[in-house]
């Protein structure tokens, strides 16, 4: 314990001795694992933003979407181009299939909205009531789409907070009327913000009754007369119960659609579930790429280390000879430089961590960034401050084995 | 206390060798102050080189303490010098960085652990118990010399080597580092060999050992 109190204070000594040059090694070092910390920090801060946006639509949500296949391995192919999901499919799914609190079918299409002079494109979605509920919706102002609103065709909306700003600045929207391609529809709600996620937002659209949608001539039948719709929305009572789910709405509609046994499905489901895994994998792929990156500052860091240590042994050859002389063994001028190593690069680790620390809390409170909440977790420290001593000793041993093996007599006689 | 047997040294140098000590027989006793001296290129510092367990002989044996030391491997080697044997040089060679006081601990680090009121001691001893705190560099030649005899002997050792330690002094200061020299040697039972060229210097000790050529040519008693 004494012994190594005494090489760290020899090490505080060599690197007091040279100011200027100990605090550029330092920097080296610092910039490093500054870099580590704070990109880390914003990518987990990035992760979590992403995921609770997705969360926010209701991790409970199931999402059934016609025509297309994802691949498990996650290659995308298409199976036709015909829309197979039918309002019926919805009421099927609704009545048969257990623990389902809500099935809302949809359909959607991009139109102009048109407000006295202010004018947008925006998605106009087709909705039942049970939309609210599978999308865990809320109304900041009026009401949302009713049975009866649905059950009429009223020529009613309810606009996404942004359409709600672009379309009427100051002027509060109920019961204004939008223009909307050939038709003219009522805002009879707004809907609260939920900010932008990648499952699209509703804080762009403008929703619908689904009966009214399908009064235009873009919406096509089957040739049996039923109405096809874009998705249905899911929502199960327990989410433990969601993969059931998964299967029993899948068998369903094959035997609807009268997929034979071996095909693949016409259709798609998707749970958030399933896209949270997903997400949060990439993204801390994503991170520790980042994480990677930086990594390669704090090599260039620990090779300053070991560029000053060798500069520093050719410098001290005297000293070493001097040490040498009263008896200090090759361990223990090995010792003293790594120990010299290792603490000039934890001193930069220390301050590195700090750095990092207030930039990503700088970055989180001016939102350069958006806003993001960095999240600077213990084990991105800790890594952070063993990979500057691991540098240290790493790049200090090459600098230490040349100064532990110099013969005495010829280091005592370097001028 | 020290024996040397037939020692040889020979460096390589180009493509032949340089033969710098050719079969050197000597015996010292146990408190004895013996001096080397010899021209330039004589094998003196090699001599005492050897001696200090700084460096291995060619050939021959070289019995420190009844003990044969020319084939210790380095590490050994450094354990005999901590704890047996202590250094005084021609140019100090005190840490320029360290305190007066620091430096003479120095003298103890690889000897067991430094022990500050021994340290002070023997900074008291050679008189320098008011400078403990300055620097080398704000220190005279003298002084200097002073510290270092003082790390020398702050471990106790029972072999002293002084290469040239009156070498960069001029020689009034050169006559007070022999008298703190013979001093501490009278009141301690260690031994001392020393290298000078200095006729002066030379006759504080007990006995001349004359080297020319690697060999030795002559010794006198005083």
């Amino acid at each position: 314990m004494k012994r190594w109190l005494e090489q760290l204070f020899t090490a505080w000594e060599g690197a007091r001795t040279h100011k200027l040059r100990s605090s550029l090694t330092i920097l080296g070092i610092v910039i490093g694992v500054a870099a580590v910390i704070s990109l880390m920090s914003i990518g987990r801060g990035t992760v979590a933003q992403i995921l609770s946006n997705i969360e926010s639509l209701g991790s409970n949500l199931i999402t059934v979407t016609p025509g297309m296949s994802f691949e498990r391995g996650g290659v995308m192919r298409p199976i036709g181009s015909t829309t197979t999901l039918t309002l019926e499919d919805a009421q099927a799914i609704a009545e048969q299939v257990p623990y389902v609190t809500a099935v809302a079918p949809y359909s959607s299409s991009s139109q102009q909205l048109i407000f006295e002079i202010n004018n947008m494109n925006a998605q106009v979605i087709g909705v039942t009531p049970a939309y609210q509920e599978a999308y865990n919706l809320e109304t900041s102002e009026g009401a949302f789409i009713s049975e009866y609103n649905y059950q009429s065709g009223a020529k009613v909306a309810v606009i996404g907070a942004n359409v709600e700003e672009e379309l009427f600045s100051g002027v509060s929207p109920i019961g204004q009327q939008i223009r909307m391609g050939s038709r003219i529809v009522t805002v009879m709600g707004v809907l609260e913000s939920k900010g932008t996620s990648m499952m699209g937002s509703t804080d762009d659209a403008i929703l619908i009754p689904l009966s009214t949608l399908q009064q235009t001539v873009s919406q096509q039948r089957t040739s049996t007369g039923e109405y096809l719709i874009s998705s249905i929305a899911i929502a199960v009572s327990d989410q433990g119960q969601a993969d059931y789910v998964v299967s029993e709405v899948t068998d369903l509609l094959r035997s609807r659609h009268r997929v034979a046994s071996g095909e693949d499905d016409d259709f798609s489901i998707r749970s958030v579930e399933e896209l949270v895994s997903a997400v949060s994998e990439t993204t801390e792929t994503m991170t520790l790429f980042l994480g990677a990156i930086a990594g390669i500052a704090l090599l260039v860091g620990g090779i300053g280390v070991m560029n000053i240590m060798l500069v520093s042994v050719v410098e001290r050859t005297r000293e070493i000879g001097i040490r040498k002389a009263l008896g200090a063994r090759e361990c223990d001028i090995w010792g003293q430089f790594l120990a010299e190593s290792a603490f000039l690069s934890f001193s930069g680790g220390i301050i590195g961590l700090g750095v990092g620390w207030g930039l990503s809390k700088l970055i989180s409170a001016t939102e350069i960034m958006g806003s993001i909440t960095t999240v600077v977790s213990s084990d991105i420290v800790i890594l952070a401050l063993a990979v500057s001593v691991g540098i240290g000793v790493l790049f200090g041993f090459l600098p230490a084995r040349r100064a532990a093996r110099l013969n005495p007599i010829e280091a005592l006689r370097y001028e | 206390m020290i024996r040397l047997q037939g020692i040889t040294k020979v460096y390589p140098m180009g493509k032949g060798e340089l033969e710098v000590l050719r079969g050197v027989n000597l015996h010292i006793k146990q408190g004895e102050m013996v001096v080397i001296m010899g021209p330039s290129g004589s094998g003196k510092t090699t001599m005492l080189n050897l001696i200090g367990c700084l460096d291995i002989p060619s050939s021959g044996s070289y019995y420190l303490e009844d003990r044969e030391v020319s084939h210790l491997s380095s590490g050994e080697l450094a354990q005999v010098r901590a704890n047996r044997i202590g250094f005084i040089f021609q140019t100090y060679n005190l840490l320029p960085q360290l305190s007066a006081l620091a430096n003479v601990e120095l003298g103890m680090r690889y000897a067991g652990g430094i022990d500050p009121e021994r340290a002070v001691a023997a900074l008291d001893r050679v008189g320098l118990y008011d400078r403990a705190n300055h620097k080398p560099s704000e220190l005279s030649g003298g002084e200097q010399q002073r510290v270092a005899i003082a790390r020398a002997l702050v471990k106790d050792p029972p072999l002293i080597l002084a290469d040239e330690p009156t070498g960069n002094l001029d020689s009034h200061t050169g006559e007070e580092i022999m008298s703190i020299l013979t001093q501490l040697h009278s009141e301690q039972s260690n031994t001392l060999v020393m290298i000078t060229h200095e006729a002066d210097i030379a006759h504080h000790c007990q006995r001349i050992v004359h080297l020319k050529d690697g060999q030795i040519i002559g010794e006198e008693e005083l």
